[in-house]
């Protein structure tokens, strides 16, 4: 799946897609592949606040929980509440239809410090090099 | 995204298929010192791969599983007398040919291990073993054989074992054999020639609750990959797929069978886990035994129940139980969602008390409590098979 060029990537496989102030964040493909079967989202409700590069909600597949981490600051105004009932599409549409949440940023310079696409594909492929050894 | 239980990569130990695994793309994890295949991708991944087992078959390496034979030494008698001693279910009852689950026990009737004892023959054992308890395992039976006539040997290395699991297992174990599989009841085995290599010890045997074979072959590499691969051309047609250990384990757990370091371990004791039908008390002595009777007069403090979420959230091994009221009660062994009822199930240990169909506790996920209740056990359990044919003419 390609990853796409506007987004830019945390080391922890979260994207992050800027319009304007708001900023949308989803895992990437790698991460859904990593997990397997996504079977829970839980994601935090809007108005709350979340903290570049701590916690902020968990996708769970059946082997395993995983936190998500946020790219930037910011207060949440929307969160994808179709993943409840079809978190699924974590594994099928992670870049598109499974975006996690809606932030309005806080401090946009914070989204300096991540990866374009060139550099998180290298990034994982690296990792994949890891694995295998 | 960062995974709360990553693996601490050391020095692992690899089956004889290990390198297969990594061609056919495999996830491999730490499980227990071992480099093992969690899921396959190309299976569809663990989801598939369970409902592989459940509706067709799966095929698993199960080779880091440990294997240690008892044989007599100068008299009759020595090797069935230290299997007695060293193991809770009553051996003398096997038939040659014949398997039954038993346990290794501490003297506090603890666990030690839980094993497969295959009767080879009148006075020839093997204990199948798990894979992260080998050497203590190994160490323990040798401690505790010393005064025994008998001979014991690790045969750990000398096998890849591998699991077929499913309804038509037996349909793609019988395209590689002349042993004749219909005739092999469950926790029975055979020896017989599968693809061509002779002796092949072949059993009624698994971890899945779904009907299925466990055939044991040298553990030599090329041999290992050759055998691997003609059971997946002959199980083309059934749609047989690799299974993980993902898989593995929701399928266990579905079925209620026990995992050493969750369910059993060395701070719990028979009755607590609810194995008791699997030790013979009545037998005489064997390890454990005195504890345990002393535990039975005690009384449980707390025993082992099936629990399934009412509000939404996946209970998982080691989170925290508690009373309606907010008092701690317990903790989940083992929990997962289940693919086959599609609920998130969990064991725990609860007081007694708490142990009734029905009753409602929570299961505290990150920090929130969460409602379950208390089901009956095992989650899931495969349909009696209708009238087979071949079976009816042999009764």
């Amino acid at each position: 799946m390609a990853y796409p060029a506007k987004y830019r990537y945390t080391k922890q496989h979260e994207w992050v897609d800027v319009n304007g102030d708001i900023a949308t964040i989803g895992i990437t493909d790698y991460a859904q592949h990593e997990l397997g079967d996504v079977v829970f989202v839980e994601l935090p409700k809007p108005g709350a606040k979340i903290t570049a590069g701590k916690s902020f909600g968990t996708v769970e597949s059946v082997k395993a929980v995983s936190e998500i981490y946020a790219p930037a600051s910011g207060e949440v105004v929307e969160a994808n509440g179709e993943l409840q009932n079809t978190p699924e599409k974590v594994n099928s549409d992670p870049h598109g239809a499974a975006w996690l949440i809606k932030v309005r940023l806080a401090n946009p310079a914070e989204l300096k410090e991540l990866m374009d696409a060139p550099a998180y594909e290298a990034f994982i492929a690296d990792k994949g090099k890891e694995a295998s050894a | 995204m960062e995974s709360l239980n990553s693996p601490t990569i050391t020095e692992l130990r690899k089956t004889s298929l290990n390198a297969l695994h990594r061609r056919l793309g495999a996830k491999m994890v730490n499980f227990g010192g071992w480099d093992m295949p969690v899921e396959y991708p190309s299976s569809g991944g663990l989801v598939a791969e369970h409902r592989a087992v459940r509706g067709g078959v799966g095929v698993f390496d199960v080779s880091h599983m440990g294997d240690i034979r008892i044989r007599n030494g100068r008299r009759a008698g020595g090797a069935l007398a230290a299997v007695q001693h060293l193991s809770m279910n009553d051996a003398s009852r096997l038939a040659v040919g014949q398997a039954h689950y038993s346990a290794l026990l501490y003297a506090e009737g603890t666990f030690v291990d839980d094993v497969i004892v295959h009767r080879l023959g009148e006075d020839d054992f093997l204990l199948v073993i798990n894979a992260g308890t080998r050497e203590k395992d190994i160490a323990w039976v040798r401690a505790n054989t010393e005064d025994f006539d008998c001979v014991v040997e690790d045969l750990s290395d000398d096998y890849t074992q591998i699991a077929m699991q499913g309804p038509r297992a037996v349909d793609v174990l019988q395209s590689l054999t002349e042993a004749s599989l219909r005739g092999i009841k469950n926790y029975w085995f055979t020896h017989g020639t599968v693809c061509g290599l002779k002796d092949t010890l072949i059993a009624r045997t698994g971890y899945t609750g779904e009907d299925g074979f466990e055939i044991y072959v040298p553990s030599e590499k090329t041999t290992s990959e050759q055998v691997w691969t003609r059971v997946i051309d002959a199980g083309r047609e059934f749609g047989i797929v690799p299974c993980g250990l993902g898989a593995r384990n929701t399928l266990r757990l579905e079925a209620k069978m026990a995992l050493y370091g969750h369910e059993i371990s060395e701070k719990v004791n028979v009755w607590e886990a609810g194995l008791g039908r699997y030790c013979k008390m009545e037998k005489g002595e064997f390890v454990g035994r005195d504890a345990l009777e002393r535990a039975k007069a005690a009384g449980l403090t707390r025993t082992l129940v099936g629990i399934e979420m009412v509000e939404r959230g996946i209970a998982r091994d080691e989170y925290r139980c508690f009373s309606e009221t907010g008092e701690a009660i317990g903790v989940v062994t083992s929990g997962s969602p289940s693919p086959t009822l599609g609920k998130n199930i969990a064991l725990a240990y609860v007081p007694p008390a708490m142990a009734a169909l029905g009753t409602i506790l929570s299961v505290e996920i990150r920090s929130q409590k969460c409602k379950a209740q208390v089901v009956p056990t095992p989650f899931y359990k495969r349909a009696k098979k209708a009238a087979d044919p071949h079976s009816a003419k042999m009764a």
